[in-house]
């Protein structure tokens, strides 16, 4: 069995874009795929923990049960936990309903906004779905987190020199220009 | 609206000649007469002063006492800081809400009562203590406040409460307030007896750079908390160029814990103004605004009626004191319920009619301050000083008190303690002799300088009370046995996160995690890692706030985490699942479950 390091990776309430710019890095996944094995993960499509990882990397924060379950896992199978996006250590875009009380927020969706058919008249709540939390939780105020990576994404740049030098056990030093969203 | 409504605004506003920079004025006044600020008065407001409605509208959203909702005919705003909470008033907001039937933040049906809570009031000597529109009402137990809202109902006239008048100019006619004074110990300068107007006539035989020179012999260094020395202060603005020099009194006395600026107010307002008037002729001005925090409202027909006498002796206007060519007159600038207000560049923006935004220094006022003309700014013990140092004399002032702190200090205490009320005392001495002297000895910790200063344990009480020790514009709030310091460090932070301006967000955002850190511990929910976030917080909060808010919020953390240790690593506990023990997923799902009708299939049941 290979010996590398391993890493799983999940999109919660996020739009796919973190996980773009880690795609982002072109070439150098090559790399990354000679460095790490990854485990859980959408690139690859592990659906399940099948050893325990180095790395969980979590892109968006949490806005529903499956969210918050999904993060605990991760936190229990993963030794450093990252924060990839302002989703996930800010809530980010998804946290704007966390101003309107979540009646308002679902009733808009489906019952009244302008554009909304829906000739039952009910908010979707089959027990397939998992159930919305009262707002948007940033990943640190489910489990603990071990680093952030702020950025809507962060640069693949920021991403991969993270990465390298967390699997090389080196300080992380990362140019103005990449930590920089002004 | 009303035609009628309007004429009432365009008069208003032609009382102020239509000056947009005389805007709060404009709406403390348009609220008076219309009960609150309604999109429409904002409208008419911002036709008569011919400026755009966004530029009234952020003024008039700024300020607490201002509202843009219909609210009751009695606006009831308790004070929810610290001491109030320790003298029980969460008593009193029971019995408010059991008796009216609403919670804070409401009005009743009738629109008679309005329920709100507000910060420190200057009060906390005779905690707790209410607002009722812009009267006071101290002392307040849940019997006396069912009885005064009992009275207000049945006959609507706050003045025919049966409430006995307070002590001193409390109860002059022009006040008529239950205030009470609690001046328990006067000392050799501000509480000392002198004659009136001596120190103005030595000021004007001396040229204006004697008399600045006098201050700096004196070693006066500003009561307001920074501790300025005021001499350097008056030369700068003295030496800018300008058209125009103001003199600002600041009377905001917001920082929770002070309270001696009222007592100066009401008992020796003339020393003020003459101190004022003494800095016009020093620095070459002909204009000086005493700022009045909006809580101190009851005291404005009274000092109307000071200086109106001060004019009428000729001691302002034209040829102050017979001195031709010397002219200087003072008006009063209310504020509306802002802490941020007594920042002194806030101060300036709220006299200018805007927001009270802090603006961005350099330059400082005393370069470019109120309309962009050299100012400065002193607080109201400050002015006193002036004019006791020119009627004694520097060496005299300078003699008392220690080489780095000269002169006497007000010290307004209150908590934990037999005798709360004002102390004028010697700088130098220690916080262990205050303690005696107001019955305290027996106190855990006490918090010195207010919600910005720090909180001190006891193997520090024989430090000295000055600008080089424990410094302090004149809060010192005292804790007794069985007091939980984190808690009281909470309800400064809740303090913080109710005044910052929202400007930066290091302040707007960083006090609000400091509060929800503090939390964590108080719940049991702390684990070691958190001490040392609580501290990395607060130092990025210091460090990278724009204004002296910011730079001092994080101290109730910060002294706290240096003083009482002990008390954070008692309550922490480790944490080995890496789960968030504060996160509630029962909680954070029950909205969900209400609004679709069916359980969690996975969480709790
Ligand atoms: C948030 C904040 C609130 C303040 N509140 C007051 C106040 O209520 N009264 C006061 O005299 N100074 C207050 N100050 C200090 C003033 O900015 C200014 O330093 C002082 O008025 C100068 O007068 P002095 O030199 O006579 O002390 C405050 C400062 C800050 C940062
Ligand atoms: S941080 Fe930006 S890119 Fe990443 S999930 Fe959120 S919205 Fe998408
Ligand atoms: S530090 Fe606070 S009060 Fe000062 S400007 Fe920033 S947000 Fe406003
Ligand atoms: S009046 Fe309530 S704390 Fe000062």
């Amino acid at each position: 069995m290979s010996t590398k390091p391993k890493v799983a990776t999940t999109s919660l309430a996020g739009c796919f874009g973190c996980h773009m710019s880690l795609l982002d890095i072109d070439d150098r996944i090559l790399k990354l795929i000679e460095l790490v094995d990854f485990n859980k993960s959408p690139i690859n499509d592990i659906k399940k923990f099948t050893d325990r990882c180095l790395v969980g990397i979590i892109e968006g924060g949490c806005s529903n049960e499956e969210n918050v379950h999904v993060l605990q896992d991760f936190r229990k199978h993963c030794d450093v936990i990252i924060a990839l996006g302002d989703c996930a250590t800010m809530g980010g875009l998804p946290a704007m309903r966390n101003h309107v009380p979540l009646k308002e927020c679902l009733e808009e969706a489906y019952l009244k906004g302008p554009t909304v058919y829906n000739p039952g008249g009910k908010v979707p709540g089959d027990a397939e779905l998992p159930l919305i939390l009262d707002k948007v939780y940033p990943c640190q105020e489910v489990v603990k987190v071990d680093l952030f990576l702020p950025g809507c994404p962060p640069p693949a740049d920021t991403i991969w020199q993270a990465l390298v030098a967390l699997l090389n056990n080196k300080p992380l030093e990362l140019p103005y220009e990449l930590i920089k969203y002004d | 609206m009303k035609q009628e409504d309007k004429t009432l605004i365009q008069d208003i506003c032609a009382r102020f000649n239509r000056d947009r920079t005389r805007m709060m004025d404009v709406l403390i006044e348009a609220q008076r007469a219309l009960g609150y600020l309604s999109s429409d008065v904002i409208d008419a407001i911002a036709e008569a002063l011919a400026i755009a409605r966004v530029e009234v509208e952020s003024a008039a959203s700024f300020y607490a006492f201002f509202s843009q909702k219909p609210r009751g005919k009695f606006v009831i705003r308790l004070c929810n800081d610290i001491i109030d909470k320790l003298k029980g008033v969460d008593r009193v907001a029971s019995a408010l809400r059991e008796q009216l039937g609403i919670d804070f933040g409401q009005t009743t049906d009738d629109d008679l009562f309005s329920l709100e809570w507000t910060s420190c009031i200057g009060m906390c000597d005779q905690a707790p203590a209410a607002l009722i529109n812009d009267k006071i009402v101290t002392r307040l137990s849940s019997d006396s406040i069912r009885e005064i809202v009992r009275s207000l109902k049945e006959h609507g006239d706050f003045s025919k409460l049966k409430l006995a008048l307070g002590s001193g100019n409390n109860s002059h006619p022009l006040v008529r307030s239950v205030v009470d004074n609690n001046l328990l110990q006067r000392g050799a300068v501000i509480f000392a007896p002198s004659e009136p107007s001596q120190a103005l006539g030595k000021a004007l035989a001396m040229s204006p750079t004697e008399v600045i020179r006098s201050i700096k012999t004196s070693r006066l260094r500003g009561r307001g908390g920074a501790g300025f020395p005021t001499g350097m202060k008056w030369e700068f603005a003295r030496n800018a160029t300008g058209d125009a020099r103001y003199v600002l009194c600041n009377a905001d006395e917001g920082e929770p814990g002070t309270f001696k600026d009222r007592v100066i107010l009401t008992e020796a307002a003339d020393l003020m103004f003459e101190g004022m008037t003494i800095a016009g002729y020093a620095i070459g001005s002909e204009q000086g605004i005493l700022y009045l925090r909006g809580e101190y409202a009851y005291l404005r027909a009274f000092l109307e009626d000071v200086l109106a006498q001060r004019r009428s002796k000729g001691l302002l206007g034209d040829n102050v004191g017979g001195k031709a060519g010397f002219n200087f007159d003072i008006r009063i600038q209310l504020g509306a319920g802002a802490y941020i207000c007594g920042e002194e560049t806030a101060l300036i923006s709220s006299c200018e009619g805007l927001r009270g935004d802090p603006k961005t220094r350099p330059p400082f006022p005393a370069q470019k301050g109120y309309l962009d003309m050299p100012s400065i700014v002193n607080n109201v013990e400050t002015f006193c000083c002036v004019t006791r140092i020119l009627d004694k004399g520097a060496g005299w002032f300078a003699a008392i008190g220690t080489t780095g702190s000269a002169g006497t200090k007000l010290f307004s205490v209150s908590g934990d303690c037999e005798r709360p009320g004002v102390y004028e005392l010697a700088f130098g001495v220690t916080l262990a002799e205050l303690l005696k002297i107001v019955g305290a000895e027996d106190a855990i910790a006490v918090q010195v300088g207010g919600a910005s200063g720090r909180m001190v344990n006891p193997s520090e009480y024989g430090k000295k009370l000055c600008f080089d020790e424990l410094a302090t514009g004149g809060s010192i709030m005292v804790f007794g046995p069985g007091r939980d310091v984190i808690k009281v460090a909470r309800a400064f932070m809740e303090f913080f996160c109710e005044e910052s301006c929202g400007y930066c967000t290091p302040c707007r955002v960083g006090n609000r995690l400091l509060k929800q850190g503090l939390e964590r511990f108080i719940r049991g929910m702390a684990e070691p890692s958190d001490i040392e976030y609580l501290e990395q917080l607060g130092k990025t909060v210091k460090t990278m706030s724009r204004c002296g808010l910011g730079q001092t919020s994080a101290n109730p953390v910060l002294s706290t985490l240096q003083s009482f240790r002990s008390e954070y690593e008692r309550r922490v506990v480790k944490n080995t699942s890496g789960l968030q023990p504060s996160f509630d997923i029962v909680k954070a799902l029950r909205d969900s479950e209400t609004i679709v009708k069916r359980k969690s299939v996975h969480v709790g049941h």
